[in-house]
């Protein structure tokens, strides 16, 4: 299987699109894993799920502009060269 | 970025007669002479220029370069030139990772490499695995044979491809295509592996003190067995393949669980000292031997095609 450094970013682009897309209250809420579910315990430890949903919580946050100009870069090539 | 600077200076004036004080314990000169070196000593590139610059502008006339005086105005244009756009280079590059922290990395002799490329082709003798440390900040690889470095993997990532090369030669299918796919393969994987460790030690909360060049140093180590392999398979054909496979790969996951062992699961976690948290021992322990697995895999699949 030939990796090529393309194909990763390609991989990077599609994984941090499908965090992306992940919508807070249509879906995330419904399966328990909204935000107000994130922040449990004040205490010392969040645990798995709660790093796991402020993972995807600031994913969203700050990949969003970047992720259009990136998309729209994507989409423009792939228009003009295949 | 100016501490360093003066620890390097302060023990090149020293003349490496007291020990360095801790911020320059890196910088220690191993060489014999002790050059006259100016204020951006280590940046050798420009010291030559500077040198001859500084000359030209101290004495009138003294040792002219040529005798038409413009060209001296534009070599010393130039060389004003080129520094600021090495400065301009250094300041950007120091934005993205800290050259300190790299140079760390490298601060490593002759002794140093061999024991630790020993180590790596057989732990099972070697007794202290702690990374030992100076006041807080951890021993650069000179001086302490457990701390990890970036040298050998560098080393042994770039012997791996030109052996790649040579083992696809050997076998009639080498193209300089398959060199660049090689190398990009290599380094995707690295990437990979590295990108995997970090999610997985922040899901965690692992507060260990292992950053990103801390882990591209370990997962780097495997090429040294990747390399023992190949050599064995093309030299033994598919038998000393296998053997050397099973050897490296044994040696590998056993000097990964050791050393991985002392950072991810003795690490302080931010959890209280009372309870006795039975997840997270098991989660980290998890960690350890997912990593070591997937060495044989990698290493599997990295150099199958090559030893037919």
């Amino acid at each position: 299987m030939a990796l090529t450094l393309y194909a990763l970013i390609q991989t990077a682009v599609l994984c941090t699109n499908a965090l992306a897309v992940l919508h807070e209250e249509r879906f995330l809420s419904k399966l328990g894993w909204g935000v107000e579910q994130g922040v449990g315990g004040f205490g010392d430890d969040p645990g798995v799920k709660a790093q796991i949903l402020n993972l995807i919580r600031s994913v969203r946050t700050v990949m969003r502009v970047p992720l259009i100009i990136v998309n729209s870069a994507c989409i423009v090539l792939l228009m003009l060269f295949g | 970025m100016d501490l360093p600077h003066q620890g390097y200076r302060a023990t090149k004036s020293r003349a490496r007669a007291a020990p360095p004080p801790a911020g320059s314990v890196l910088f220690e000169d191993t060489s014999s002479t002790a050059p006259a070196m100016n204020s951006q000593g280590y940046y050798t590139p420009g010291y030559d220029m500077q040198g001859a610059s500084s000359d030209m502008q101290g004495g009138p006339g003294a040792g002219n370069m040529f005798a038409d005086p413009m060209a001296n105005a534009a070599m010393m244009y130039g060389s004003s030139l080129a520094n600021q756009g090495k400065d301009i280079v250094n300041k950007e590059i120091s934005r993205f990772m800290s050259v300190n922290k790299l140079k760390y990395f490298f601060a490593v002799d002759t002794r140093y490499v061999l024991k630790k490329l020993l180590i790596i082709m057989f732990p099972y003798t070697h007794q202290d695995w702690e990374v030992r440390y100076h006041r807080d900040t951890p021993l650069p690889p000179r001086q302490d044979v457990n701390a990890p470095d970036l040298y050998i993997p560098t080393m042994a990532f770039i012997t791996y491809i030109l052996l790649a090369g040579m083992a696809l030669g050997i076998q009639k299918r080498f193209s300089p295509e398959v060199l660049g796919l090689c190398a990009s393969t290599a380094l995707v994987w690295i990437i990979i592996e590295v990108l995997v460790l970090l999610l997985s030690l922040y899901l965690l909360t692992v507060h260990s003190d292992l950053s990103t060049f801390d882990l591209m140093a370990y997962s780097g180590y495997k090429y040294v067995g990747i390399i023992f392999t190949v050599l064995c398979g093309l030299l033994f054909g598919s038998d000393g393949y296998f053997v050397a496979l099973a050897w490296s790969s044994c040696a590998l996951m056993f000097f990964i669980v050791r050393s991985l062992k002392m950072k991810i699961l003795t690490s302080i976690s931010s959890d209280t000292m009372g309870m006795a948290s039975s997840a997270k021992p098991q989660l980290r322990l998890y960690i350890t031997v997912a990593t070591a697995v997937f060495q044989p895999i990698i290493i599997y699949w990295l150099t199958s095609h090559l030893v037919r």
